[in-house]
């Protein structure tokens, strides 16, 4: 079973994000990295980029497959892990720690949408059947 | 529910995530794919290759089937020797890439791919017309592939009393030791044995193995091995459709001597008559992005190609892949990688052997 943890929210496509005071810290959940197989390239957009909710915000590409990040709210993109474009295999080792993606500065303090870890667990039954 | 071969328990038993390729359970790594490739390159893997097919043919005639049947000429093999080659349809295409071990006169084996067994039997029997030849399916064996510098000294630990002989195995040669067959073959470009046993003994091989140090390896290391090797993928890189010349195969295609009228001849003879226009190379990339199967290439003044094989090579740590593109190509292309243009450089495959850069 992969690695849920009950303080952080996700989202359907795989990213979680956790509450940093007002910012957001973005990055794809175990479960994710375990489908995608060894990571090798990561692209980010760039600082100070304004993305949408469920906007594309970057790309990982694995041994396997390519697969976009989107991001789960609005807002401004103030910080990119530029340690995981350099070494990609943190995402797998660490996913919920050192492979974090991007730090986002949302738009609003309202963030529907989100969801808790029971729903994205049933989110990631729901896949493997 | 998927055939299994004798080696999926252990395959379950060491963590493998498993997948399905052609009807088979097979593993596709067993926790890191990266991990298990430079395990090859370094030291020594071995992959379950129980999944591909094994066919004997005996018979007083067998050769002279083979002449017509093969692409690649057995009139050269000596006994114990290996020929790598393709079987082709009337028209040139490839209907399967495999190896043909030669024992005797009477008795060749051959070791054809996964997912093309069935075609491949119904078109052998097809061909079989008068010939004095018995088409056997050896599902009986199994077969490991045991790959990387390190093979020797685990082939010393492992067998004393046979080491020196097939240590002195000769690539694309093999020997039968007991009940098992040792090829020195492979589809990674490192030093190694394809080793075929009866399939009640594979688990106690396997098991062995493991206690001497060679690492389980998946579907996924076995084709990134492959791909910096330069070796083609049957369905990715060439099909019924494709000719070998077009496949960077001509090597393979004894059109001499002359009179030998194998299958697909006079399709070939006419494709080089009328001039080749397609061929397969191999692309570095020179930007960021993984290339991908299927990716269109684009060539400036000169058309378009498309990737084959397109993947992520950890020994260079960049992206490399396998590309047909028109034949009179300069140096290099620009390859789409979502929705941008990258530029690739155009070498000739390999792009790795024995762990070095080939290019």
């Amino acid at each position: 079973m992969s690695n849920i943890p009950k303080e952080l929210n996700y989202t359907k496509t795989h990213e979680w994000i956790r509450k940093d005071g007002d910012l957001l810290v973005v990055g794809i959940t175990d479960h994710a990295q375990t489908m995608l197989g060894d990571l090798v390239y990561v692209e980010l957009t760039g600082l100070e980029s304004h993305v949408e909710n469920g906007q594309e915000c970057g790309v990982l590409e694995s041994v396997k497959a390519a697969a976009d990040i989107y991001s789960p709210v609005a807002g401004e993109v103030v910080e990119v892990n530029e340690t995981v474009v350099e070494n990609p295999q943190l995402i797998n080792d660490d996913p919920y720690g050192r492979g974090w993606l991007l730090r986002i500065r949302p738009f609003d303090k309202d963030m529907p949408g989100l969801l808790s870890s029971d729903d994205y667990s049933k989110v990631v039954a729901s896949e493997a059947h | 529910m998927g055939n299994q071969t004798p080696l999926y328990a252990a395959h379950c038993k060491a963590n493998a995530k498993i997948v399905d390729f052609s009807g088979w359970n097979m593993p596709l790594h067993y926790g890191s794919q990266i991990q298990e490739h430079h395990q090859v390159r370094q030291q020594a893997g071995m992959f379950d290759v129980s999944h591909m097919g094994i066919v004997d043919l005996r018979g007083s005639e067998v050769t002279l089937y083979l002449r017509i049947l093969l692409a690649n000429n057995v009139d050269r093999l000596a006994d114990g020797k290996a020929l790598y080659t393709c079987m082709l349809n009337e028209e040139g295409g490839v209907i399967d890439d495999l190896i043909v071990y030669k024992i005797n006169d009477d008795f060749y084996r051959l070791v054809i791919n996964a997912g093309r067994r069935q075609k491949d039997i119904e078109w052998m029997h097809s061909q079989l017309a008068s010939f004095d030849v018995e088409l056997t399916e050896r599902n009986d064996l199994a077969m490991l592939a045991l790959q990387g510098p390190a093979v020797k000294s685990i082939i010393e630990k492992w067998l004393p009393d046979y080491a020196q002989a097939l240590l002195a195995l000769k690539p694309f040669t093999f020997a039968m030791v007991d009940d098992a067959f040792f090829a020195r073959t492979g589809y990674t470009g490192e030093d190694g044995y394809e080793i075929m046993m009866p399939a009640d003994k594979a688990e106690s091989y396997w098991n062995r193995l493991l206690a001497l140090g060679a690492a389980p390896c998946g579907l996924g290391a076995r084709d990134t091995l492959r791909l910096e090797a330069g070796l083609n993928l049957y369905g990715s890189d060439m099909d019924e459709g494709i000719s070998p010349l077009e496949a960077n195969l001509a090597w393979t295609v004894a059109l001499d001597p002359a009179d030998r009228h194998f299958i697909g001849r006079s399709a070939l003879e006419k494709l080089k008559q009328d001039g080749i226009k397609r061929r397969l190379v191999g692309l570095v990339l020179e930007g960021p992005g993984i290339m991908r199967n299927h990716a269109k290439v684009k060539i400036e003044g000169n058309g378009e190609g498309e990737v084959t094989s397109g993947g992520y090579s950890p020994t260079l740590e960049k992206s490399i892949g396998l590309a047909r593109i028109p034949v009179d190509v300069g140096e290099q292309c620009l390859v789409e990688i979502r929705n941008k243009t990258v530029p690739a450089k155009i070498i000739k495959p390999p792009f790795v052997r024995h762990g070095k850069k080939m290019f």
